[in-house]
């Protein structure tokens, strides 16, 4: 009776007293965090739904505003993200070789390429705050139209795009706080050698809620930064 | 079957620990259960508070007792509070919480401390909610329109909105336990064509509640950050479209009513072949009706905006799949009929509950598809037509099913039998009292009446009367189970472990249930609903 696998399974600190097996738990763990993650699909996407009804009715306008928007820091911020999903999953396949050392280093990688992507977005918004582009009263944004140097931007259409590009960017970098505070708590126990190659469901599906953060910034760059910078 | 004397006596769930630190730190379901159950009928009462208000306001045709800016807050709170802080935890959080892991044979729920962060995150909203309305309440209607609630409405939103959006988490986490439990966690042998449809309708609330819910979420994120930091995504006067909010609030707001009428379909299914000891007519059906009505619920939600301005194709299409919904609902109705055709009923509690749910359900939804249609839909939009229209869904449907579930699961609950003929009159005096309330409204709006104004023309004062007088036989219904409920604890028959001979896994256990459930983990070798070979109940039936 000792020796059969199963019962060897259930000495295993990890399992909780309600799963018969570890399989059963991480299978459980597993499928909750991708229900979560489609209905993080369905926040953003009342999102960006209101973003593409714009977009169609107030093209122009959303090109000029784009535009605006600094392109340098968006695609370096684009690099840093799909980097720290890259140390997202060495972290896990560290954990999976029971390469603790690694684990730590990737993680404390993950976490210093998000800061650095929180820290450039700052630079992004406060540089937007001194231009006098965030939506308010005091709002203001010159500049004509793409291909119609005569014809002004419609203010209030431009203000729809920065309504628009601080709520999304601002739900997205939420979310990468969220994300940030997630892997300073996996870091610690991580380095307190709690994740094995037999033990590891948290850190795999942390890396499912990071990679989906990551992926709705690689929809949002090319949306608010890329609507026509063509040539 | 355990004999009163041991059941007593015999460890469970409720006299394992005690003290209020075992409840607020608990992670069993059961205990959970409890904990929603307590709070949500705090919450119904205050809802209830509100709606005497309002029915006693219009007891006279002119505005009397409350001025119009207070009567625009009543009806707001009274919504907000009935849809958000009852109707949608009330069966899944209380009944589904304490039942579904009893019914599939698992030990608990797959995440008992994310069920317990759902439940804070419900109590941490209500309190924020009670706060708003301490202090000075909201007057947008429970549907914040905008541009009203962004930019003019001089109350508190924002409150009232961060509010129902932290219960809105409490509500997907909720549901995200419930699919990930029934996918993971049930008993060998329970295979998914002998899971109980009181569980395929949890299924597919929860599949609702997990893809609709977000949807909300962001549209009141986007209201507060309108009306905090003047963004202007709603906002007319910057070209920004008010029916957007409309199509992103109904894309949640319309599946909701599925939320709230589909786990009462469930208790309701789980009633009628007990008592009339019968197998449920077209299993497949009933289960997959379920699963359609989730499906086809996201797809109508533009019918509440036909006079709102949307193009007429657009309008034609949402009303032909309106009409769609009937067809899943109305199975469930020939199947609930077609499974007491030739069965030995018994009017118990429950099934005279099951009967209410019925006959109002049936009022409630073909009353829709007079909303449907589209020509009939733009005389009686924002009339009490409407309005007579959903509370025979949400209060008719919703209520009588949580009502009759809370009935035939109390045995297994507190261990304790309720006295049956109260039980019966209750149900009774809940039928007549919701008729007399909410019939006459269907008059009324046909004849015109609008719906949100406190004060209204003298002729339609004699069915406004009735209405009142009806709301107030209402209330009596609803407090007369709590008091007996409660009498029931101290007082009651001891409940034997299955009372009404019933066939669910649920009842194999004893009741009250111990904190593990079963005290073997059950192997299911049998068909779901098995009654041919369950023999009635002798003695229990009449207990009262």
């Amino acid at each position: 009776m000792a020796d059969s696998p199963i019962a060897v399974e259930q000495h295993n600190p990890a399992l909780k007293h309600h799963f018969a097996t570890m399989e059963q738990q991480r299978e459980a763990s597993s499928l909750g965090m991708w229900l979560f993650l489609a209905t993080e699909i369905m926040f953003f996407g009342g999102m960006f739904c209101a973003y593409l009804i714009y977009r169609y009715w107030y093209f122009p306008d959303f090109a000029a505003a784009s535009s605006s928007l600094d392109i340098t820091l968006g695609t370096v911020n684009t690099a840093v993200l799909i980097c720290s999903s890259l140390t997202v999953v060495m972290a896990v396949r560290a954990a999976q070789l029971d390469r603790r050392k690694q684990q730590v280093i990737y993680l404390a990688l993950t976490l210093v390429l998000g800061l650095a992507f929180l820290g450039i977005k700052a630079i992004e918004w406060t540089s937007k705050f001194k231009e006098h582009h965030v939506p308010g009263a005091t709002f203001n944004f010159e500049a004509s139209l793409p291909g119609h140097p005569e014809q002004p931007v419609d203010q209030h259409h431009a203000q729809l795009f920065f309504s628009l590009y601080f709520a999304m960017t601002g739900m997205h970098a939420l979310h990468m706080i969220i994300g940030v505070g997630i892997f300073s708590y996996l870091l610690y126990h991580a380095w307190k050698g709690a994740y094995t190659s037999e033990y590891h469901t948290p850190l795999e599906n942390s890396g499912l809620y990071w990679h989906f953060v990551d992926i709705v910034w690689i929809y949002l760059f090319p949306l608010l930064y890329l609507i026509d910078r063509k040539k | 079957m355990a004999t009163a004397a041991i059941t007593a006596e015999r460890e469970n769930y409720l006299n394992q620990e005690y003290g209020i630190k075992s409840w607020l730190l608990t992670v069993d379901h059961k205990r959970i259960a409890l904990l929603y159950l307590l709070s949500i009928t705090f919450f119904f009462f205050i809802g209830g508070f509100f709606a005497l208000l309002i029915r006693l306001e219009l007891l006279t045709p002119v505005g009397d007792l409350v001025q119009a800016d207070t009567y625009n807050k009543l009806f707001t709170m009274h919504g907000q509070i009935m849809v958000f802080f009852f109707l949608i935890p009330s069966i899944p959080a209380v009944l589904g919480n304490f039942l579904i892991p009893l019914m599939i044979g698992a030990k608990d729920l797959a995440f008992p401390r994310i069920n317990l962060l759902s439940w804070y995150l419900y109590i941490i909203a209500g309190a924020l909610m009670l706060h708003c309305m301490l202090t000075g309440g909201v007057d947008t209607g429970w549907t914040f329109y905008t541009p009203f609630s962004t930019a003019f409405s001089n109350t508190k939103v924002i409150e009232a909105g961060l509010a129902i959006f932290i219960s809105g988490f409490s509500s997907i986490l909720t549901g995200l336990n419930f699919v990930v439990t029934i996918h993971r966690m049930r008993a060998p042998g329970m295979t998914w064509d002998r899971l109980p449809l009181f569980v395929w309708a949890h299924y597919a609330t929860s599949i609702i509640q997990l893809l609709g819910t977000p949807v909300i979420a962001v549209t009141l994120v986007l209201v507060v950050l309108e009306r905090a930091l003047h963004l202007g995504i709603f906002d007319p006067t910057r070209g920004g479209d008010p029916l957007l909010f409309q199509h992103l609030f109904w894309f949640y707001s319309h599946p909701a009513v599925y939320i709230m009428i589909l786990p009462s379909m469930g208790v309701v299914t789980e009633i009628i072949p007990c008592f009339s000891r019968k197998r449920i007519f077209g299993y497949k059906f009933v289960a997959l009706s379920s699963i359609s009505i989730a499906v086809f619920g996201f797809l109508v939600w533009a019918h509440h905006m036909f006079v709102a301005g949307i193009s007429l194709y657009a309008a034609l299409i949402f009303s032909a799949l309106s009409y769609l919904v009937a067809v899943p609902s109305a199975i469930k109705v020939f199947n609930w009929t077609a499974t007491m055709y030739k069965g030995s009923i018994t009017f118990s509690t429950p099934m005279l509950y099951a009967f209410g749910f019925i006959g109002l359900f049936l009022m409630g939804g073909l009353t829709g598809l007079f909303l449907a249609c589209l020509g009939i839909d733009v005389h009686v939009t924002d009339t009490y037509f409407v309005v007579a229209h959903f509370h025979y869904i949400m209060v008719g449907g919703a209520v009588m099913g949580y009502l009759g579930g809370m009935h035939f699961w109390w045995p297994k609950i507190s261990g304790r039998m309720y006295p049956e003929s109260l039980g019966r009159l209750a149900a009774v005096i809940v039928f007549l009292g919701f008729n007399l309330t909410f019939f006459p409204q269907f008059i009324l709006g046909y004849l015109g009446m609008p719906r949100r104004y406190w004060q209204y023309p003298p002729e339609f004062q004699v069915l406004n009367v009735l209405s009142t007088a009806g709301s107030t036989i209402l209330a009596v219904g609803y407090v007369l189970p709590m008091v007996y409920f409660l009498w029931s604890m101290r007082y009651g028959k001891a409940a034997p472990d299955n009372p009404w001979n019933a066939s669910g896994l649920e009842w194999m256990t004893t009741s009250p249930p111990p904190t593990y459930n079963f005290d073997t983990p059950p192997v299911v070798d049998w068909e779901a609903y098995d009654y041919e070979h369950i023999p009635a109940p002798q003695e229990a039936r009449s207990g009262g």
